[in-house]
């Protein structure tokens, strides 16, 4: 069986919505795992749910959400549509969903398909399929070599770019001391007669232990990197008229650097991207609803919640001249466990809110008083969310970020491989069996710098050892 | 000059060595009329350097050897004096079984085997030159202007080819070991169009065992337990000799300092490049100058001879020097040589030359083996023996060559290595030029190779017998194992005995053996049904039941690397053709013809969009092909 592969097909940018492309045996399970459709009838207690759209049908566009079917996290509303093989682009079963066109929405959808199964395609690999499965016809042929190739040797560019400087060096630093490692394993196992000092398992597990923290704290950035490099999408919540559209607007005036500028076309929400200190942030007003309900009230809180489900940051806003109602309180409850910026707006005004309680609810949350009015209280608002992306990384602000959802997962399998490693020294496992782990680790990272030749490790072995008769 | 002709053969083999004897052996057994030329019958599986067979990743090579049928194995469990496994701390993964020959008696008893051997003669004469007719070998002439006409070659000169002995600044033609060296051929082969490059190895001095006072070293012993190297031997009861321990000093490295241009090496007199895993002590001292002391490894050459082996010391330098600085190390003051160490220098071909059957690219039948593809040791050599052997035969049926991938044993790893890759070194086996070594074990080389060996028509029934009755016995136990229950109170006081913690309820055999600390043999006390089990039956069912994870894992890597492997290239493919590949990639394809895609990506300058290159048309070619259709 061929693996699976999926992407997201939509060029990286803010669009109106964006596409995730699955394509292999195994795309239509990971649709049926991860979309729940709309209008799905719940069963009573103990009954199955019953469906009106049956996920999987050939062909038919279906709307409803990516769920994470581990946590029950709504990720996006979408549009699915299954297609079977051998009819498709690639000749094999192809799933596209629909997400909004957020680069966060896109993230986090792909890395949900990613975990289900599929791995991430390569450059330029559904046109490789295309042509393998004999999709394209051969006058076409020659072309698609040309633009293999040419994807590869852009890909390798930007690949080039990536490993620039510290982060390159870093990541070979780290290659280094394991490959210290396995020649050392090398010549203990090679060369049993050999004056050669042996192994001992307690300093093998340090070490491995030691370079596995090396690349924990690599995979702890690729989180900031990613924002960084996709934005931040942030969410300004609150019930009507506490001034989120005037938060809006000063933050755009700020910036200066308005990049787009897109009414939502499906929510009713307003997205705005700005440029806040080089951070590129997506900012969702939920102010942009248009009403038509009789409960608007109960639709306010209900979209704050779904916008504040897919948001790295929540602006929950407040007015201080009034006290808190119990529809803040609900928006409140909402919100609790997410990263939040607690705004009291209008302090110009005479102050009539409490913040015991929402202290007490919201109890890790930064609370600032403004007056949009006057512009007071601004400029924290951005340094706010500043700390909030570089999170516990501020000190290494000018140090290695990883950007690269690839070289992310290569950093990951890496890191677990040397994890199996620690557990078989624990164990007291065979040597050869230990450096089955680490060689795994080496060459996973050696994707990453494109180096994956183990012939090395045995020139070194003979470099650094005396051996022989 | 007129030359006479005598009988015809099927397959000629060029030279006496562990290569060429296993060559010969192979192509009689398969039933082809063979002749084994030696320069010397002194020299048939001559050991020139060192007294022992085996070691790391060598020993594997034995062991699969022997699985298909070859001698090396056999030999060396008739006529070793000390037998040891080494690496057993390690797991049996990495056991490697090596062995001290009596050389004397490993020759002659070689020599005899291919005296008797059906449809083989083994001679004493030079091949001095091939007849190439068309682009295809013909024959061999010898020395005595003497014709023998065939149907294929196979080359196994070893280090005789324009032979040359180092020692200090003097230096004269010769072989190993003081036989004469085969100058016309090598002028020959060169006229043929055949590319030689010099290659180099040493060997440490021969001395007195009397005059070495042991006293003052370490004694090695052999194994309590001998475990033989052949398949077809299940115990083997010996008395073994020792080896000694010793070391360097100073004053040692001192003497070879002063001394260092000297020695053929540093005073320049060398141009062949020399391996560097095995490197002369004058290399040692001066490139791990922070190295305070090497170890030093008296082994006997035999039981009927005084001559030891000063193993660790190949020298090159001058008599009077090697005496001096023997003399510093702790047993030695009394040393008397008996035959000098030397560096020897010999003609080699690039194995890339070779296809993966071991034949010549460009002179079709004439096979290659050993030394002469720029391999090192006697191990390597017999390995490509035994499949220059049986290419030869095969090539002379007309039927497809026997390879060995990578993924199949030890054999493979060395052979495509050379081919492939090259060698810019004397090339030694390791085991960590094997990817998949977990499952290459030496214990279990007879089923990975032993089927494949008998359906070609070189191992015995009852070896393949022998190897269908093993397979049986550990599957079966195996089951038993995945099925046998311990109730919970039985296996908590077992494992208490252990050390280990408890269970909450009942566990099969094989969940306990899982467990680092519990061993086969110590599960017997709780598992008194067990049928009876030879040790290295024993040893393979516990490697699969307790590495099993790991064995599986290893063997889905096999399962990707051999999809690449059998998507087969034509040789006469035209890689000029294809748009979009390197042209640095484009050359290396041109001179190699890789038989396989995944050979094609181990060739150093080709790189994974070449291939991705390749595949696509490829896949092209195919459906122009179905549309014409």
């Amino acid at each position: 069986m061929k693996e699976t592969i999926a992407a997201v097909s939509t060029a990286y940018g803010e669009g109106g919505i964006g596409i995730v492309r699955i394509s292999g045996d195994a795309a239509e399970q990971i649709l049926t795992d991860i979309f729940v459709p709309a209008f799905d009838v719940p069963g009573k207690e103990g009954h199955k749910t019953q469906r009106k759209n049956t996920v999987g049908e050939n062909r038919k566009l279906i709307y409803g959400t990516v769920t994470d079917p581990k946590t029950g996290e709504k990720i996006d509303e979408a549009l699915a549509v299954f297609m079977k093989g051998p009819a498709t682009y690639t000749r094999e079963d192809i799933v596209e969903i629909n997400c909004h066109g957020s680069v966060i929405s896109l993230r986090k959808t792909l890395a949900l398909v990613l975990s289900m199964g599929a791995r991430p395609a390569e450059n330029g690999e559904f046109t490789k399929r295309a042509f393998i499965n004999g999709r394209l016809d051969l006058s076409q042929a020659e072309a698609v070599i040309d633009i293999i190739k040419a994807k590869t040797d852009k890909g390798f560019g930007i690949a080039m770019d990536q490993l620039s400087g510290k982060y390159s060096k870093e990541i070979s630093d780290i290659r280094n001391r394991i490959k210290d490692i396995l020649v050392q394993i090398a010549v203990n196992i090679d060369y049993p007669d050999e004056d050669i000092e042996e192994i001992m398992y307690e300093d093998l597990k340090k070490s491995v232990s030691q370079i596995g923290d090396m690349i924990g704290i690599l995979i702890d950035s690729a989180n900031t990197g990613r924002i960084i490099k996709e934005g931040l999408d942030v969410v300004i919540v609150g019930r009507p008229n506490v001034g989120k559209s005037s938060l809006l607007n000063a933050l755009l005036r700020e910036s200066r650097a308005i990049v787009t500028e897109i009414p939502g076309t499906t929510r009713d929400t307003i997205e705005e991207t700005i440029s806040l200190k080089g951070i590129p942030v997506k900012i969702t007003d939920t102010a942009g609803i248009h009403y038509t309900d009789d409960h608007i009230e109960r639709i306010g809180i209900k979209k704050s919640k779904s916008a504040s489900e897919k948001a790295d940051l929540i602006i929950f806003m407040l007015d201080a001249s009034q006290r808190l109602t119990d529809e803040d309180r609900e928006i409140m409850e909402a919100i609790i466990g997410k990263k939040t910026i607690v705004l009291i707006n209008k302090t110009d005004l005479e102050k009539k809110l409490e913040t015991d309680e929402i202290k007490k609810t919201l109890s890790s949350c930064r609370l600032i008083e403004t007056s949009l009015l006057s512009g007071e209280g601004l400029s924290e608002i951005e340094e706010e969310i500043e700390k909030l992306v570089y999170g516990g990384h501020v000190k290494q602000q000018n140090s290695l970020l990883v950007t690269n959802a690839r070289h992310e997962t290569l950093l990951k399998e890496a890191a677990r491989a040397l994890l199996d490693a620690e557990k078989m020294i624990s164990n007291g496992g065979a040597l050869e069996f230990i450096e089955v782990d680490i060689k795994r680790s080496y060459d996973f990272l050696g994707e990453i710098t494109g180096e994956t030749v183990s012939d090395d490790i045995i020139e070194e072995v003979f470099s650094r050892f005396c051996l022989g008769k | 000059m007129k030359s006479c002709s005598m009988d015809e053969y099927d397959v000629i083999v060029v030279g006496a060595g562990h290569a060429g004897c296993e060559a010969a052996l192979a192509s009689a057994r398969l039933g082809k009329k063979t002749l084994l030329l030696a320069i010397n019958l002194e020299s048939v599986a001559m050991m020139p350097c060192n007294p022992s067979i085996g070691g790391t990743g060598k020993g594997h090579l034995v062991r699969e050897i022997d699985a298909l049928g070859g001698e090396m194995g056999i030999n060396i469990d008739k006529t070793f004096i000390q037998s040891k496994m080494l690496n057993t701390a390690k797991g049996s993964a990495v056991h490697s079984l090596r062995a001290q020959a009596d050389k004397q008696l490993y020759h002659q008893e070689m020599k005899k085997t291919a005296e008797n051997q059906e449809n083989l003669d083994l001679k004493q004469e030079e091949a001095t030159d091939i007849i190439i007719n068309e682009g295809k070998v013909q024959g061999v002439i010898t020395k005595t202007l003497v014709e023998y006409k065939c149907r294929a070659v196979i080359l196994a000169t070893g280090t005789f080819l324009r032979g040359r002995i180092f020692i200090g600044s003097t230096s004269y033609d010769s072989g190993p070991n003081g036989l004469s060296a085969s100058i016309m051929l090598a002028d020959n082969l060169k006229k043929h169009g055949i590319p030689l490059r010099r290659f180099k190895t040493g060997t440490p001095a021969r001395a007195l065992g009397s005059s070495v006072d042991k006293s003052k070293m370490k004694e090695q012993k052999g194994d309590d337990t001998i475990t033989p190297f052949s398949f077809m031997n299940d115990d083997i009861e010996k008395e073994q000799v020792s080896c000694w321990l010793t070391y360097t000093n100073e004053k040692t490295h001192e003497v070879i300092r002063e001394n260092l241009e000297k020695s053929a090496l540093y005073g320049g007199y060398i141009e062949g490049i020399g391996p560097r895993y095995c490197p002369s002590i004058e290399d040692k001292v001066n490139r791990f100058s922070e190295k305070k002391r090497h170890q030093l490894f008296v082994e006997p050459e035999g039981t009927n001879t005084d001559e030891v082996y000063l193993q660790g010391m190949a020298t090159s330098l001058p008599k009077d020097i090697q005496e001096a600085f023997y003399k510093t190390i702790a047993g030695l003051e009394k040393l008397k040589i008996v035959r000098p160490g030397y560096a020897i220098e010999y003609d080699c071909i690039d194995p890339r030359e070779l296809k993966m059957s071991m034949e010549n690219r460009s002179i079709e039948n004439l096979f290659c083996a050993g030394q002469l593809n720029g391999s090192s040791g006697y191990e390597e050599a017999a390995a490509q023996g035994i499949m220059a052997g049986i290419n030869a035969v095969l090539k002379i049926d007309g039927k497809e060559p026997f390879i060995l991938d990578r993924s199949e044993a030890y054999i493979g790893v060395l052979i495509d290595d050379l081919v492939t890759k090259g060698t810019s070194e004397p090339y030694r086996i390791m085991t960590s030029r094997a990817e998949y070594r977990l499952v290459l074990r030496q214990d279990n080389a007879d089923i990975r190779l032993t089927e494949k060996a008998y359906r070609l028509g070189l191992a015995s029934q009852e070896r393949y017998e022998r190897v269908l009755r093993k397979k049986k016995i550990i599957e079966e136990e195996q089951r038993r194992f995945e099925t046998t229950r311990i109730d919970r109170e039985t296996a908590n006081t077992f494992l208490n005995k252990k050390g280990g913690s408890g269970v909450k309820n009942s566990v099969t055999l094989s969940e306990l053996l899982k467990r680092p600390e519990v061993s086969y043999e110590q599960l017997k006390d709780i598992d008194q049904e067990r049928p009876k089990m030879k040790k290295h039956e024993a040893e393979e069912l516990q490697v699969r039941i307790k590495y099993k994870g790991y064995i599986e894992k290893q063997q889905a890597q096999i399962e990707r690397f051999r999809k690449t492997e059998h998507r087969k290239l034509d040789e006469n493919m035209n890689y000029r053709e294809i748009q979009g590949i390197r042209e640095e990639a484009k050359q290396k394809l041109e001179a190699l013809k890789p038989l396989s895609l995944g050979q094609a990506s181990r060739i150093s300058g080709v790189s994974p969009a070449d291939i991705n290159v390749i595949m696509i048309w490829l896949e092209k070619k195919k459906r122009e092909k179905q549309r014409k259709q």
